[in-house]
Protein backbone atom coordinates (compact mmCIF):
# COMPACT_ATOMS: atom_id res chain seq x y z
CA UNK A 1 0.00 0.00 0.00
CA UNK A 2 1.58 3.31 -1.21
CA UNK A 3 1.85 6.57 0.85
CA UNK A 4 -1.13 7.95 -1.14
CA UNK A 5 -3.35 5.43 -0.66
CA UNK A 6 -3.17 5.65 3.28
CA UNK A 7 -3.17 9.48 3.08
CA UNK A 8 -6.29 9.37 1.62
CA UNK A 9 -7.81 7.26 4.35
CA UNK A 10 -6.24 9.72 6.39
CA UNK A 11 -8.56 12.47 4.43
CA UNK A 12 -11.66 10.90 4.41
CA UNK A 13 -11.34 10.45 8.56
CA UNK A 14 -10.44 13.71 9.02
CA UNK A 15 -13.47 15.53 6.19
CA UNK A 16 -16.16 12.67 7.76
CA UNK A 17 -14.76 14.58 11.34
CA UNK A 18 -14.70 17.54 9.97
CA UNK A 19 -18.79 17.22 9.05
CA UNK A 20 -19.30 15.91 12.50
CA UNK A 21 -17.83 19.07 14.53
CA UNK A 22 -19.93 21.11 11.83
CA UNK A 23 -23.49 19.51 12.03
CA UNK A 24 -23.82 18.00 15.66
CA UNK A 25 -25.77 19.87 18.46
CA UNK A 26 -24.99 17.92 21.12
CA UNK A 27 -21.52 19.34 22.72
CA UNK A 28 -19.94 15.66 23.48
CA UNK A 29 -20.89 14.48 19.40
CA UNK A 30 -19.20 17.75 18.46
CA UNK A 31 -16.17 16.56 20.48
CA UNK A 32 -16.51 12.91 19.16
CA UNK A 33 -16.14 14.99 15.54
CA UNK A 34 -13.12 16.49 16.90
CA UNK A 35 -11.44 13.77 17.71
CA UNK A 36 -12.24 11.95 14.63
CA UNK A 37 -10.11 14.91 12.63
CA UNK A 38 -7.28 14.20 15.25
CA UNK A 39 -7.82 10.43 13.88
CA UNK A 40 -6.88 11.21 10.82
CA UNK A 41 -3.93 13.44 11.60
CA UNK A 42 -2.31 10.53 13.22
CA UNK A 43 -2.97 7.99 10.73
CA UNK A 44 -1.37 10.69 8.12
CA UNK A 45 1.61 10.57 10.69
CA UNK A 46 2.01 7.52 10.64
CA UNK A 47 2.04 6.99 7.07
CA UNK A 48 4.63 9.99 6.81
CA UNK A 49 6.71 8.43 8.91
CA UNK A 50 6.86 4.74 7.82
CA UNK A 51 7.19 5.93 4.02
CA UNK A 52 9.31 8.59 3.83
CA UNK A 53 11.62 8.87 7.37
CA UNK A 54 11.35 6.62 9.97
CA UNK A 55 13.53 8.62 12.54
CA UNK A 56 12.77 9.31 15.73
CA UNK A 57 12.36 12.66 15.42
CA UNK A 58 8.63 12.25 13.58
CA UNK A 59 7.69 9.52 16.26
CA UNK A 60 7.78 12.83 18.88
CA UNK A 61 5.59 14.74 16.57
CA UNK A 62 3.37 11.76 16.67
CA UNK A 63 3.47 11.92 21.26
CA UNK A 64 2.18 16.19 20.46
CA UNK A 65 -0.35 14.82 18.59
CA UNK A 66 -1.55 12.65 21.17
CA UNK A 67 -0.95 14.88 23.94
CA UNK A 68 -3.00 17.58 21.82
CA UNK A 69 -5.77 14.54 21.91
CA UNK A 70 -5.91 14.46 25.47
CA UNK A 71 -5.69 18.20 26.22
CA UNK A 72 -8.79 18.54 23.54
CA UNK A 73 -11.06 15.76 25.49
CA UNK A 74 -10.18 17.01 28.63
CA UNK A 75 -10.45 21.18 28.10
CA UNK A 76 -13.83 19.66 25.99
CA UNK A 77 -15.02 17.84 29.33
CA UNK A 78 -14.49 20.39 31.32
CA UNK A 79 -16.25 23.27 29.19
CA UNK A 80 -19.46 21.34 28.72
CA UNK A 81 -19.52 20.44 32.76
CA UNK A 82 -19.17 24.14 33.05
CA UNK A 83 -22.16 24.59 30.65
CA UNK A 84 -24.22 22.19 31.96
CA UNK A 85 -23.88 23.49 35.50
CA UNK A 86 -24.16 26.99 34.86
CA UNK A 87 -27.41 26.99 32.07
CA UNK A 88 -28.20 23.31 32.03
CA UNK A 89 -27.29 23.33 28.29
CA UNK A 90 -26.12 20.05 26.65
CA UNK A 91 -26.50 21.54 23.07
CA UNK A 92 -24.13 23.61 21.08
CA UNK A 93 -27.15 26.14 20.19
CA UNK A 94 -28.19 26.52 24.10
CA UNK A 95 -25.02 28.11 24.37
CA UNK A 96 -25.43 31.33 22.88
CA UNK A 97 -23.36 33.78 25.81
CA UNK A 98 -20.64 35.11 22.93
CA UNK A 99 -23.38 35.63 20.38
CA UNK A 100 -22.88 38.61 19.15
CA UNK B 1 3.93 -10.92 4.26
CA UNK B 2 4.06 -7.10 2.34
CA UNK B 3 1.39 -8.33 0.68
CA UNK B 4 -0.60 -9.65 3.62
CA UNK B 5 -0.31 -5.92 5.32
CA UNK B 6 -1.18 -4.23 2.38
CA UNK B 7 -4.59 -6.01 2.45
CA UNK B 8 -4.75 -5.56 6.15
CA UNK B 9 -4.11 -1.79 6.17
CA UNK B 10 -6.64 -1.45 3.47
CA UNK B 11 -9.20 -3.26 5.53
CA UNK B 12 -7.93 -1.66 8.46
CA UNK B 13 -8.90 1.79 5.91
CA UNK B 14 -11.95 0.84 5.07
CA UNK B 15 -13.21 0.21 8.65
CA UNK B 16 -11.96 2.90 9.89
CA UNK B 17 -13.67 5.72 7.48
CA UNK B 18 -16.93 3.60 7.72
CA UNK B 19 -17.33 3.28 11.70
CA UNK B 20 -16.18 7.01 11.78
CA UNK B 21 -18.98 8.00 9.22
CA UNK B 22 -21.62 5.43 10.73
CA UNK B 23 -20.64 7.63 14.00
CA UNK B 24 -22.98 10.44 12.76
CA UNK B 25 -25.61 8.29 11.36
CA UNK B 26 -27.18 5.71 14.63
CA UNK B 27 -29.61 7.21 15.90
CA UNK B 28 -28.02 6.27 19.75
CA UNK B 29 -25.51 8.22 21.49
CA UNK B 30 -23.92 5.09 23.10
CA UNK B 31 -23.87 2.89 19.69
CA UNK B 32 -21.89 6.32 18.11
CA UNK B 33 -19.54 5.66 21.31
CA UNK B 34 -18.66 2.26 20.20
CA UNK B 35 -18.40 3.01 16.94
CA UNK B 36 -15.33 5.85 17.11
CA UNK B 37 -14.23 3.45 19.31
CA UNK B 38 -14.00 1.02 17.09
CA UNK B 39 -12.70 3.74 14.49
CA UNK B 40 -10.10 4.40 16.96
CA UNK B 41 -9.08 0.83 17.30
CA UNK B 42 -8.69 0.23 13.45
CA UNK B 43 -6.82 3.47 12.89
CA UNK B 44 -4.52 1.74 15.88
CA UNK B 45 -4.16 -1.33 14.53
CA UNK B 46 -3.33 0.54 11.05
CA UNK B 47 0.21 2.52 12.96
CA UNK B 48 1.44 -0.77 14.38
CA UNK B 49 0.95 -2.18 11.15
CA UNK B 50 2.81 0.90 10.02
CA UNK B 51 5.82 -0.46 12.43
CA UNK B 52 4.46 2.31 15.53
CA UNK B 53 3.98 -0.32 17.91
CA UNK B 54 4.18 1.88 20.99
CA UNK B 55 2.18 4.75 19.52
CA UNK B 56 -0.53 2.57 17.49
CA UNK B 57 -1.04 0.78 21.30
CA UNK B 58 -1.51 3.95 23.42
CA UNK B 59 -3.95 5.43 20.78
CA UNK B 60 -6.06 1.92 21.40
CA UNK B 61 -5.64 2.46 25.40
CA UNK B 62 -6.10 5.81 25.45
CA UNK B 63 -9.52 6.06 22.98
CA UNK B 64 -11.26 2.98 24.62
CA UNK B 65 -10.95 4.96 28.00
CA UNK B 66 -11.49 8.07 26.29
CA UNK B 67 -14.86 6.34 24.89
CA UNK B 68 -15.69 4.70 28.46
CA UNK B 69 -15.22 8.16 30.14
CA UNK B 70 -17.73 9.85 27.16
CA UNK B 71 -20.05 6.96 27.98
CA UNK B 72 -20.55 7.45 31.51
CA UNK B 73 -20.58 11.51 30.84
CA UNK B 74 -23.64 10.69 28.58
CA UNK B 75 -25.04 9.57 31.30
CA UNK B 76 -24.51 12.20 33.81
CA UNK B 77 -25.48 14.87 31.92
CA UNK B 78 -27.94 13.77 29.04
CA UNK B 79 -30.67 13.30 30.93
CA UNK B 80 -31.88 10.00 29.23
CA UNK B 81 -30.55 6.49 28.59
CA UNK B 82 -28.47 6.91 25.43
CA UNK B 83 -28.40 3.28 24.50
CA UNK B 84 -32.27 3.43 24.14
CA UNK B 85 -33.20 7.44 23.31
CA UNK B 86 -33.31 7.70 19.04
CA UNK B 87 -31.85 10.96 18.26
CA UNK B 88 -31.32 13.32 15.43
CA UNK B 89 -29.58 16.30 16.29
CA UNK B 90 -28.25 18.17 13.99
CA UNK B 91 -27.94 21.79 12.42
CA UNK B 92 -26.76 22.91 8.98
CA UNK B 93 -26.43 19.68 7.43
CA UNK B 94 -26.31 20.51 4.19
CA UNK B 95 -23.79 22.93 4.62
CA UNK B 96 -21.46 20.46 6.64
CA UNK B 97 -21.72 18.38 4.31
CA UNK B 98 -20.38 20.74 1.38
CA UNK B 99 -17.71 21.77 3.71
CA UNK B 100 -16.84 18.10 4.15
CA UNK B 101 -16.77 17.17 1.20
CA UNK B 102 -14.85 19.79 -0.15
CA UNK B 103 -12.69 19.33 2.12
CA UNK B 104 -11.68 15.24 1.43
CA UNK B 105 -11.77 16.18 -2.46
CA UNK B 106 -8.93 19.39 -1.97
CA UNK B 107 -6.92 17.02 0.24
CA UNK B 108 -7.50 14.10 -2.22
CA UNK B 109 -6.47 16.26 -5.00
CA UNK B 110 -3.38 17.57 -2.85
CA UNK B 111 -2.14 14.18 -2.40
CA UNK B 112 -2.55 13.17 -5.36
CA UNK B 113 -0.94 15.63 -6.79
CA UNK B 114 2.29 16.42 -4.48
CA UNK B 115 5.35 14.64 -5.52
CA UNK B 116 6.04 12.43 -2.48
CA UNK B 117 9.40 11.90 -1.44
CA UNK B 118 10.63 8.02 -1.22
CA UNK B 119 12.95 6.73 1.27
CA UNK B 120 15.51 4.46 -0.77
CA UNK B 121 15.52 1.84 1.66
CA UNK B 122 14.27 0.17 5.02
CA UNK B 123 16.62 0.90 8.01
CA UNK B 124 17.31 -1.47 10.22
CA UNK B 125 15.51 0.35 13.69
CA UNK B 126 12.32 0.06 12.04
CA UNK B 127 11.90 -3.35 10.34
CA UNK B 128 9.60 -6.10 11.23
CA UNK B 129 12.00 -8.07 13.29
CA UNK B 130 13.40 -5.10 15.17
CA UNK B 131 10.16 -3.25 16.23
CA UNK B 132 11.36 -3.06 19.96
CA UNK B 133 13.94 -0.77 18.46
CA UNK B 134 12.06 1.39 16.92
CA UNK B 135 10.06 1.64 20.21
CA UNK B 136 13.36 2.05 21.98
CA UNK B 137 14.27 5.17 19.40
CA UNK B 138 11.84 6.85 20.64
CA UNK B 139 12.18 6.47 24.01
CA UNK B 140 15.82 7.42 23.34
CA UNK B 141 14.37 11.00 21.38
CA UNK B 142 12.10 11.52 24.04
CA UNK B 143 14.81 11.21 26.80
CA UNK B 144 17.41 12.55 24.83
CA UNK B 145 18.06 15.04 21.91
CA UNK B 146 14.48 15.54 21.99
CA UNK B 147 13.85 15.95 26.05
CA UNK B 148 12.19 19.75 25.23
CA UNK B 149 9.21 17.70 23.58
CA UNK B 150 8.46 15.95 26.72
CA UNK B 151 9.64 18.58 28.82
CA UNK B 152 6.74 20.80 27.12
CA UNK B 153 4.35 18.23 26.92
CA UNK B 154 4.32 17.41 30.68
CA UNK B 155 3.50 21.13 31.50
CA UNK B 156 0.79 21.40 29.42
CA UNK B 157 -0.37 17.95 30.64
CA UNK B 158 -0.49 19.88 34.17
CA UNK B 159 -2.14 22.71 32.73
CA UNK B 160 -4.91 21.29 31.70
CA UNK B 161 -5.31 19.25 34.97
CA UNK B 162 -5.54 22.51 36.83
CA UNK B 163 -7.81 24.19 34.48
CA UNK B 164 -10.01 21.23 33.93
CA UNK B 165 -10.54 21.37 37.60
CA UNK B 166 -11.00 25.21 38.02
CA UNK B 167 -13.41 25.30 34.88
CA UNK B 168 -15.16 22.22 36.13
CA UNK B 169 -15.91 22.54 39.59
CA UNK B 170 -18.74 23.80 41.69
CA UNK B 171 -19.04 27.37 42.50
CA UNK B 172 -16.44 27.88 45.33
CA UNK B 173 -17.81 29.68 48.78
CA UNK B 174 -16.09 33.26 47.95
CA UNK B 175 -18.34 32.79 44.92
CA UNK B 176 -21.70 32.61 46.55
CA UNK B 177 -20.68 34.78 49.73
CA UNK B 178 -18.60 37.43 48.76
CA UNK B 179 -15.48 38.40 49.31
CA UNK B 180 -16.44 38.62 52.99
CA UNK B 181 -18.47 35.54 53.30
CA UNK B 182 -20.92 37.67 54.46
CA UNK B 183 -22.77 38.48 51.62
CA UNK B 184 -25.83 36.60 50.10
CA UNK B 185 -26.09 34.56 47.08
CA UNK B 186 -24.86 36.52 44.26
Amino acid sequence: MTLEAVLIVAAALFSVGLYGALSQQVVVMVMMGLELMLNGVVLAAAAFWWFTAPAPSLQALLVVVLAAMTVEMAMGFAVATLLHRTSGADMTDMAGDLRG
Amino acid sequence: MDLARDIALGALGVVAVVTGALVFRVDSMARATYLLAASFVAVGASVVLLHLDYVGVVVVLMMLMEMAVMGVYMVMFMGMNPALMPMSMVHSGRRAVIAAVTCFVLLAVGILLVPWPTRTEVPTSALPSSSEATTYALGDALMGDHMLVMMVVSQVMLATIVAGIVIAQARGRYERLGDDLKGGSR
